[in-house]
Formats: structure tokens, C-alpha cells, sequence
């Protein structure tokens, strides 16, 4: 209908399933994040660096190219799991400040202007609203974390032969495995974050300090208690003892077993999806 | 006839608190007004309807469908208007309007399409490209009224929708209203203080009171009612007339002004007035049929 036909009409055209509706979120939510400039030239710089391996990987199968600038390639760093897993080390250091800087503006703008029960008087549910929100995360992140790593594996895998793929297939997973958790857990925290404190500069500098609340305070507990399992309330020190153990790298210096780390991310994401269901709602109940 | 909404001991607590109390009714005409003091309930009723706040007892209807097993299919059909601000302040209407469609299973082009048409109806298609954190109190409600019907709902839900606005805001407010009523492709339930919205848009009303329901009119049917009841003005020597009216069965009551209150007897022709008026030549200024106000019924609700 002509938009000169003032007169109000219903609709009576085909509806989308009711399963796709929470990609709709992520899509209004890029349109409205890449309007940023400082988040576009952050979002490049996140690539600097997977660049610079692609490079390297390149570089070091490329014998003529060596031989040129008379370098040993037994001298560079042999391209494993290390390599991998510093690799995800820095992108996923990326993801925190990416995280940072996109999470408090996914929740906390339909809180302050109290949009949430125009979002959940539709068929439309809080699980749905906090998946599209999340996604928005998850994706940017995987964008900038196994995204490329995998990218990198496929063009190591491409170069070194068949043998070293073969031997080497489980590091795919680790890729992959890795960082797709940690992206989890900090796409929770910044939306939790996002939810309960709704000034979006104190949410992203909360999101940033509980890592570091978190290292102080665990190594505090360590020294007191003389135990290991403050550790596990540094997010960061539990992460990289789980990527030790899937990159398959010697003993982690943070020494607390690897299914405490699990059940500590675990507990971290539970404890998030509360806050968020508690404030995720059409309306709240003041006592 | 389908009822639009059904209470069936409909019961909602909060804690210790019991916000709604056995609620039992069924409405069907084309608008519904929700009238009650400040805490009776009407918001509470509505956000239950919707699915937002848990049913402690009894359960309801709406368009046929059960608000404990069917919410999804009841926001389907359902357009809200809430009460307070409810908006994304960096976003455009057109582009929030859209996302809204787009939420309630509108294609993205139909959307679109449909957030363009609604604006327009609503009467803010030159300010469609503004950011909705721009907008006056009077634009963001008619943005809220736009966001409740872009998906084209059997049943809009409409809380406080004049609140806030100027007299000329709220008349077209009230006049949207009437047209979507008019079109007949949907049912309207209006929920307001203002018992003046609600008397010109309602047919059935609904009066809440500390939770209970305390008084249920078919404003329609007492409007049919009550055309028995008319008033005249005359100019002139009016002696004689009441008795001439009285004699036809009415029952008159003369005051001040040549003013005659009479109740018509059934099957009274009107037509019957104006011949004995032009027997005694006797000017009618003006003919008006009494009712009770929703005022009056209101206020007698307040002293059950």
C-alpha cells in the first residue's frame, strides 16, 4: 500500500518462522555499532596481527625467499601448537578489549529506555533476546579470534603437506574449541555487565575490571589461604589453563586441574545468565 | 459471538500481596475500557494478559487462546502501547518502527513497507527519520502507537495512551482511536484515568478496585437504554404541553427555562414531540437524550 493512503489497514501478508527471529537483533545492532568510527579501526586492527602470522606461515615455507635474505629456517619458530595457541592468546587479548568496548551497548540502551516489553509483548522470548544480543558478540568476536586462526591453519595445513595435517588435525579443534568458550564467557560477563549497570562507560569499565578484580583478588586468596584455588576466580589464569591443556602444552604455571577450570567457566556463566534473566523482563517488581 | 477477553478467577499475587482477585468476566465488543483509581490493577491486568507477570489462580482468554499455555500465539495477535517511554532513543522511528515489525514475523521489506504506512498514519511520516531520542512526549507516544499496530493485530492493547499530551495531542489521539475502531479490523482495549477517552471510544467498561472488578457496563446497551430519557428546551408559552405529552404516556417533569425532562413510554414516535410543538406554536431549541455519564457510574462503582 502507497504510504498517501492514510487510512489504517491490517496486514495480512506471509509472517517468518517464529526460529529466525532472534537474528533480527544482531542485524539492527551492526547497523547501529558500525556507525563507530573508533570501533571500525579497532575492529582493522584486530587483524594487523593475524595478518602478520599469514605472513610468517608464508614466509617460512617460502625457502628462494629466505635463502635470499640468508636466514636458516630452522631459526624461526616452528609453526605448532604453540604457535597456535599464542596466536588465539593475542587475538583472544583483542576480544577482551573488543568485548570492552561493544558489550555495554547491547543491553543497557533497551533498559534505559525501558524497551524490553516492547521487545517481549511480541512473540518474541527473553532466551531469544539474550541469544540475539549475545550473537551480536559472538560473531564479531569469532570474527577476529578462530575465524582467522582457522584461516591460518588451513593455510599452514595448505603449505606443510598432508603428513602434517594429518598429525596435526587436533589443533583445528583447539582453534576452534578455545576460543569459542572464552568468547562465550566474556560475550556473558559484558551483558551482564551491560544489564545491571546501564551507563554505558561504567559497564565497559566494569567488564574490564572484573579480569582484574578477579587476578587480584585470587592471587590475594593464594597468598593468604596458601592454595591454588584463588586462581579460580582469575578468569584469565582458568582460560589458559584450559588452552594449555588443548593446545597440549607442557604443565601450566597456574596449576589448578583442568576440571576445576571448566566448572569455575561454568560457574561464571551461570552466575552471568542469572544476573541477566533477573533484569532481562518486561517490567520489574520494586518491593 | 467469540469474547475478545475472558477472566475466569483470574488472580495475581506478588509475595503476600494480591494484586488481582478473582476476576471473572467476558468482554466482547469491538473497545474496551479498563477504568480504576491509581493502583487498581489495570496495568497489572494488562502485563497478565501479555504474559509478563505469573497467574496465581484461574486463568483467561484472550481471542480464544489460554494466557498459561498460549502466549506466543497471543502476542501474535496483540498490539501494546505502554504506558510509560518505551523507545530506542539512538535509532530512527522508521528504523525502529520496522524492527518491531520485523519482531512480530513481518518479512524485512514488508516491514518496511508497513513502518513507512504507520507513520504515516499516526501522523509523524515528515518525522520518520528522526532519532526517537528527539521526539516531543506527544510524538514518542504516537511512535508507541505506531510500534502496537505495524504488525496489523486483532487486539490492541492500549495503556494510558493520552497521557501527557495537549488538548489538540489528545484529540488525535482519540480520533486514531475511533478510525482504527471504525475499521473494524481489530478489538481495542483502552486503559485510562481519563474517563472522558473513555466514554468516547468505549462500548464495554470495565472498572477495577483494589484488585476486584467492582463494576461491569455495556456502555452500548445503556446508550440504547437511555434514549427513552430526553430533555427539551422550549421558546414560547409552553403551558399545556407537558400535559398534552403526559396524555401520549410520557412522564414529565417542567422546570426553569421551558426545560421538560420526560421518560418516552415504548414505542413512543419522536415525531409525536415536534407535531405538538407546531400545534401550540411552540419553538423546540433543543432535544437532547439524557444519560447517565460514565462519570456517574464510575463514581458509583467507587462506593461499592
Amino acid at each position: 500500500m502507497a504510504v498517501y493512503k492514510r487510512t489504517y489497514k491490517g496486514y495480512l501478508g506471509d509472517l517468518t518462522p517464529f526460529w529466525m527471529r532472534f537474528l533480527i537483533l544482531p542485524r539492527y545492532s551492526f547497523q547501529r555499532l558500525f556507525q563507530s568510527k573508533f570501533l571500525v579501526l579497532f575492529l582493522m586492527a584486530c587483524f594487523f596481527y593475524p595478518l602478520g602470522c599469514a605472513g610468517f606461515i608464508y614466509l617460512s615455507h617460502n625457502l628462494s625467499f629466505l635463502k635470499t635474505f640468508n636466514i636458516q629456517a630452522a631459526n624461526l619458530l616452528e609453526i605448532n601448537s604453540k604457535f597456535f595457541y599464542i596466536f588465539c592468546t593475542v587475538q583472544s587479548t583483542m576480544a577482551y578489549l573488543l568485548t570492552a568496548l561493544v558489550g555495554p551497548s547491547l543491553v543497557s540502551p533497551d533498559l534505559v529506555n525501558n524497551a524490553l516489553p516492547l521487545y517481549f509483548c511480541r512473540p518474541f522470548s527473553r532466551t531469544e533476546y539474550v541469544l540475539g544480543r549475545m550473537s551480536v558478540l559472538m560473531y564479531l568476536l569469532a570474527l577476529i579470534t578462530w575465524v582467522p586462526g582457522l584461516i591460518l591453519f588451513v593455510i599452514q595445513a595448505s603449505l606443510a603437506g598432508w603428513e602434517w595435517t594429518r598429525n596435526n588435525l587436533w589443533i583445528a579443534g583447539a582453534i576452534f574449541l578455545g576460543p569459542l568458550v572464552w568468547n562465550a564467557v566474556l560475550s556473558l560477563i559484558a551483558m551482564a555487565m551491560s544489564a545491571w549497570v546501564k551507563w554505558k562507560i561504567a559497564a565497559g569499565a566494569l567488564i574490564l575490571a572484573v579480569f582484574f578484580a578477579g587476578a587480584g583478588f585470587g592471587f590475594a586468596i593464594n597468598s593468604v589461604m596458601r592454595t591454588n584455588y584463588g586462581t579460580l576466580i582469575d578468569l584469565g589464569q582458568v582460560n589458559n589453563t584450559i588452552w594449555s591443556k588443548l593446545f597440549r602444552l607442557p604443565e601450566s604455571s597456574t596449576r589448578i586441574d583442568v576440571v576445576d577450570a571448566w566448572d569455575a567457566l561454568a560457574v561464571a556463566c551461570l552466575i552471568c545468565l542469572w544476573l541477566l534473566f533477573k533484569k532481562v523482563r518486561a517490567f520489574e517488581v520494586v518491593k | 459471538m467469540q469474547a475478545v477477553i475472558e477472566l475466569a478467577g483470574l488472580g495475581v499475587r506478588f509475595g503476600d500481596r494480591e494484586i488481582l482477585k478473582d476476576l471473572r468476566v467476558s468482554l466482547s465488543g469491538r473497545t474496551i475500557g479498563l477504568l480504576g483509581p491509581n493502583g487498581a490493577g489495570k496495568s497489572t491486568l494488562i502485563q497478565t494478559l501479555l504474559g509478563f507477570c505469573p497467574v496465581s489462580s484461574g486463568t483467561a482468554t484472550i481471542l480464544g487462546y489460554d494466557i498459561r499455555s498460549a502466549q506466543r500465539q497471543i502476542r501474535a495477535v496483540v498490539g501494546y502501547m505502554p504506558e510509560n517511554d518505551s523507545f530506542v532513543a539512538n535509532m530512527t522511528a522508521v528504523s525502529f518502527i520496522r524492527m518491531m515489525g520485523e519482531l512480530s514475523g513481518l518479512p524485512p521489506d514488508a516491514a518496511l513497507e508497513r513502518a513507512h504506512e504507520v507513520l504515516f498514519y499516526v501522523g509523524l511520516g515528515e518525522a520518520r527519520y528522526r532519532l526517537l531520542g528527539t521526539y516531543s512526549l506527544g510524538m514518542k507516544q504516537l511512535a508507541k502507537l505506531a510500534q502496537a499496530i505495524v504488525h496489523g493485530p486483532k487486539l490492541l492493547i492500549l495503556d494510558e495512551p493520552t497521557n501527557g499530551l495537549d488538548p489538540p495531542a489528545r484529540q488525535r489521539m482519540i480520533r486514531l482511536v475511533k478510525e482504527m475502531k471504525d475499521s473494524g479490523e481489530m478489538h481495542l482495549v483502552l486503559c485510562s484515568h481519563l474517563l472522558r477517552d473513555v466514554e468516547e471510544t468505549c462500548e464495554e467498561v470495565l472498572i477495577l478496585k483494589q484488585g476486584r472488578m467492582v463494576h461491569y457496563a455495556n456502555l452500548e446497551e445503556e446508550r440504547r437504554a437511555n434514549k427513552r430519557f430526553v430533555e427539551v428546551e422550549t421558546f414560547g408559552d409552553d403551558s399545556g404541553f407537558a400535559e398534552a405529552l403526559t396524555g401520549l404516556g410520557c412522564e414529565c417533569a417542567a422546570s426553569a427555562g421551558g426545560r421538560i425532562k420526560m421518560v418516552l413510554p415504548v414505542g413512543f414516535e419522536m415525531r409525536e414531540i415536534y407535531r405538538l410543538a407546531a400545534e401550540r406554536d411552540l419553538q423546540l431549541r433543543r432535544l437532547n437524550y439524557r444519560r447517565d455519564s460514565l462519570e456517574d457510574i464510575f463514581l458509583k462503582a467507587m462506593e461499592v
